[in-house]
């Protein structure tokens, strides 16, 4: 799910490669190393030995040096080829390759979509739906530290540093969720900064990509039309965006489909019913440092926000 | 009078006599007054060690703790803001107040036994140096344990450690600190360049300066442009935080990655600041226990040599994911690559060592036999990080880890307990218990890799670095258990290691001058060594002078016994050069420290720190160099026989 030895992608694919090429080398070099300490230490000397008779080993240690020599060469040829085959990889000159911006923030990430069209971008969060065999252009920006955008099944990782921006270009083969996890300590809730990324077939990308730019639905009753005005007339707003209403804060999740997301909190929690309420009245219990406050809210009013955010599919 | 002469009848006495008037004018002034006024190397040297293991210990709870809660996922033993103090308590602990400052004290107590002179070249700065540290080392842990401990890493990197995200006193704390010990890391670095270049025993030229004391000197030499660097960088940084100031600060102008430029330039030569010595504690251990002189003394010094030019050269590396373009990273991936040769060469050499003398199996040649296992394991997942796209993947992860603690713990600690068994009845006239030796070697060893050795796994598994908790869906519990269980074997090691010392110290088995047989000059005067270190100082006629016959060296009389006086050779090929009286004990360094104490801990809270601590620091400047008297001349010159 978050590992380098499952590639997912033509990336992950020529790194693991190369990493296979090194476990060897390292592994081989070891045994031969270790065989020699072995029989150095144990083999048995003859009683009248003199001390440092053996003219021989000067000889071996050469033969050492040189085995030595090739295998770093080697193993700088292997780097520079797989780095180069690494750069070669993006097929820049596909037009249908998809841009996505990535913005890191402690201690969640931003994702949104470019388009030509204005009207056709998307802002969502902590969850990066691709199509599968596409290739895609992951433009990296921070808003406040150094974070790292690490999918180990993808790609390595790249970080992500306020005054600089460097993409990174990464393809999935085949459908499938690949986990990932900011790798640059960022401060209290490092450890609870994980993304997934959601490969799809392109079909079902389109279908995905359409319900999001959808604004949200209405409240469906009247519980839920209670729960928007509270969410409405609470600390919520400040923050967080709903597309359709008022609510347009920008330095929190893009909540417009909230409930379609398979996390919260980046990955801290499943998206449940049950761990939103848990989430929204007690964020610091649950992820201690993070940016949101406990919600206090008479419990009426509690059941009608949760009942409207539940709706937000 | 002829060195036989001095050996043999009647002049036993006359020695004796000089050795007497010798130990009055070299020892310290008593009393506790006394006690911090010494400038003696030994003394001095043996505080460091002292103060340094303590911090080990302190560093070494905190990784404990950190295992603790990593054990289990979804653990709550530690929150999130006193795990991240912890691992920021552990590494800059480990690399500022335990390894370079026991690396270094170590050589300020065996440099000058090892090149065979009194003391080191400049007394009084050296106590400087100590009290410095200690005062940064108490200043860094009183502010954990009063809840304000830094908690941004090790490395803290801008801007997570500028003001806006890391308000409070925490980071300017760690700034503090680093610029505390690096002012004695350039001290100590001073100390043993100067010491190893013009105290020499005659005869001593370059090529046959023992093998622990090129590293000495090379890495001194490493001290002087690595800790300066990151000296620099912890100024910057708290005056950032202090005044405002827009070194690192990408909102206004600055630059988040010229912090890692500077903190790196420092950072991987500071690891090899750490390996040399070990390299040459290794160097000198093997002689005395495979009954030969190590294998390519030459090719040995070379290494030590290329290892620190290039270990300035590979600073990147550490920068990687930051996305540095291709060409310029596969400069520093060949420079990383490259240093594997002379280590690779270093450990042919061991090895060839090994293999063509007569292994004797003591506690410290099997640590050293262990660091050897370790160390090429750890160098070679060294030479894996390097490659670039691999290094991607596995960067800030726990495969890393895994790397730095096997060649840091493997490379430098293994060697380290090699030399303090080897070393201790030198320093304490006491053995450590071969036994409990034993115990400690394997305890450790089976310890540390059941320890770190998962952490490969991990980290190639996802698991990244400095996260204080993780999901049970991850699959990574079962390898951190087995961590944890295994960094309490470690600790259980370390804890019958302290026994053995502690225990040793009173009903250690009596050390004679030369328990082991060993080559090097130190085993040639008492265990423990008197005030003056030798009487008559040695002179030197090959690389393994303890091994000629006593009435072989020759010697150099014609020193002073009444005052302090130490022979000052050429710095090539040490031919005896002139007479130096260094200064003696006085307590104005350590008052220099207390007021360089107020200058750094003042002005963590207002720039006016620095304005009083400066005009605090008047006073005892004067008084330490206040002029001392002329001497009579004795009218006696310094020879060698």
């Amino acid at each position: 799910m978050q590992s380098a030895l499952n590639p997912g992608g033509p990336q992950a694919e020529l790194i693991a490669r190369e990493s296979g090429w090194l476990l060897g080398m390292g592994a081989s070099v070891f045994a031969v190393t270790m065989a020699a300490l072995a029989y150095a230490a144990l083999h048995r000397r003859r009683a009248a030995d003199p001390q440092s008779a053996n003219p021989s080993i000067a000889r071996w240690v050469a033969a050492a040096l040189a085995l030595t020599i090739a295998v770093l060469l080697t193993n700088v040829v292997v780097d520079m080829r797989t780095g180069r085959a690494l750069a070669d990889l993006p097929d820049r000159a596909r037009p249908d390759a998809l841009t996505i911006e990535v913005t890191g923030h402690q201690w969640w990430w931003e994702i949104e979509y470019e388009h030509a069209d204005p009207s056709r971008r998307l802002t969502t969060a902590n969850e990066l739906h691709i199509p599968v065999g596409r290739p895609v252009k992951i433009e990296l920006r921070s808003a406040d530290v150094i974070h790292s955008f690490w999918v180990p099944g993808l790609h390595g990782k790249r970080d992500l540093i306020p005054g600089y921006s460097r993409p990174l270009w990464i393809q999935a083969d085949h459908a499938g969720v690949f986990r990932g996890q900011c790798a640059e300590f960022c401060g209290d809730q490092h450890a609870n900064m994980a993304l997934l990324v959601i490969a799809t077939a392109p079909a079902d990308f389109a279908r995905w990509y359409a319900a999001q730019l959808l604004p949200a639905r209405a409240p469906a009753d009247a519980a839920a039309r209670v729960g928007q005005r509270v969410f409405l007339a609470n600390a919520c707003v400040l923050c967080h965006t709903i597309r359709g209403t008022p609510a347009g804060g920008r330095v929190a999740p893009d909540l417009t489909h909230l409930a379609s997301r398979r996390s919260l909190a980046a990955g801290t929690l499943p998206n449940t019913p049950p761990h939103r309420r848990a989430w929204v009245l007690d964020p610091q219990g649950i992820k201690p440092g993070v940016r949101m406050p406990a919600m206090i809210l008479p419990a009426r009013d509690a059941e009608a926000l949760f009942a409207y955010l539940d709706g937000l599919q | 009078m002829s060195t036989t002469d001095v050996l043999r009848g009647p002049g036993e006495d006359a020695l004796a006599a000089e050795r007497r008037e010798l130990t009055a004018t070299w020892s310290g002034r008593g009393g506790f007054v006394g006690w911090m006024a010494s400038v003696d190397h030994k003394s001095i040297a043996k505080r460091y060690i002292v103060t340094a293991l303590a911090f080990f210990a302190l560093g070494g709870a905190g990784a404990l703790t950190m295992r603790l809660q990593l054990a289990r996922p979804d653990n709550g033993l530690l929150g999130p803001d006193l795990y991240n103090q912890m691992f920021t308590m552990h590494g800059t602990t480990m690399m500022f107040l335990f390894a370079v400052p026991i690396m270094e004290a170590i050589g300020l107590y065996f440099v000058p036994l090892m090149v065979g002179t009194r003391n080191v070249a400049y007394p009084r700065l050296n106590a400087l140096g100590y009290w410095t540290y200690l005062i940064g080392g108490l200043f860094l842990w009183g502010s954990f344990f009063a809840g304000s401990g830094p908690d941004t890493g090790w490395f803290s990197y801008a801007p997570l450690s500028e003001t806006l995200f890391s308000p409070g006193k925490r980071v300017d704390i760690w700034a503090q600190t680093v610029t505390f010990t690096e002012i004695a890391a350039l001290i100590a670095a001073v100390e043993i360049i100067v010491t190893v270049f013009k105290l020499r025993a005659p005869g001593m030229t370059l090529n046959r300066i023992p093998l622990f004391v090129w590293s000495m000197l090379v890495t001194a030499f490493m001290v002087l442009f690595a800790m300066s660097t990151v000296a620099t960088a912890s100024v910057m940084l708290a005056l950032d935080r202090l005044v405002d100031t827009h070194f690192f600060r990408p909102a206004t102008g600055g630059d988040a990655l010229l912090w890692q430029h500077l903190f790196w330039f420092f950072g991987h030569p500071e690891v090899y600041i750490i390996f040399l010595p070990a390299t040459g504690m290794v160097s000198t251990v093997l002689p005395a226990f495979t009954r030969r002189p190590v294998f390519g003394y030459t090719i040995l010094v070379f290494a030590l040599l290329i290892t620190g030019f290039l270990s300035f050269a590979l600073w990147v590396h550490h920068m990687l994911a930051t996305g540095i373009p291709h060409h310029g990273s596969s400069f520093y991936t060949t420079a990383s690559v490259m240093i594997a040769l002379p280590s690779g060469i270093q450990v042919f050499c061991w090895i060839a060592t090994i293999w063509t003398g007569r292994p004797v199996f003591r506690t410290p040649l099997l640590f050293v036999l262990g660091f050897l296992v370790l160390f090429v394991l750890g160098g070679l997942t060294g030479v894996m990080v390097a490659a670039i796209p691999f290094d991607l993947q596995v960067h800030d992860t726990y495969f890393v880890v895994a790397h730095f603690h096997y060649v840091l713990i493997g490379g430098a600690v293994f060697p380290l307990f090699a030399a303090i068994y080897y070393w201790y009845p030198k320093v304490t006239g006491r053995m450590l218990s071969e036994r409990l030796g034993r115990w400690n070697f394997w305890l450790l060893f089976a310890g540390f890799n059941l320890t770190f050795f998962p952490m490969h796994i991990l980290g190639l598994m996802g698991m990244p670095r400095r996260v204080y908790t993780y999901r049970e869906a991850l699959e990574w519990g079962d390898l951190n258990l087995l961590a944890t269980a295994g960094a309490l074997v470690l600790a259980l090691g370390v804890a019958l290691f302290v026994l053995n010392v502690v225990m040793s110290l009173g009903s250690g088995e009596r050390a004679a001058d030369n328990p082991w047989d060993a080559d090097t000059l130190e085993w040639s005067t008492a265990s423990p060594p008197p005030p003056y270190n030798f009487h008559p100082l040695p002179g030197v006629d090959g690389r393994s002078p303890a091994w000629s016959r006593p009435e072989e060296l020759p010697r150099v009389t014609g020193l002073a016994t009444g005052s302090r006086e130490m022979l000052v050779t050429t710095a090539l090929d040490a031919r005896p050069d002139s007479c130096n009286e260094p200064p003696g004990p006085t307590i104005w360094p350590f008052v220099t420290a207390l007021a360089v104490g107020v200058t750094f801990i003042g002005s963590v809270f207002t720039p006016w720190g620095f304005v009083v601590g400066m005009l605090l620091l008047l006073p005892p400047l004067v008084a330490w160099g206040w002029p001392r008297g002329k001497r009579e001349e004795t009218g006696t010159s310094p020879e060698a026989a």
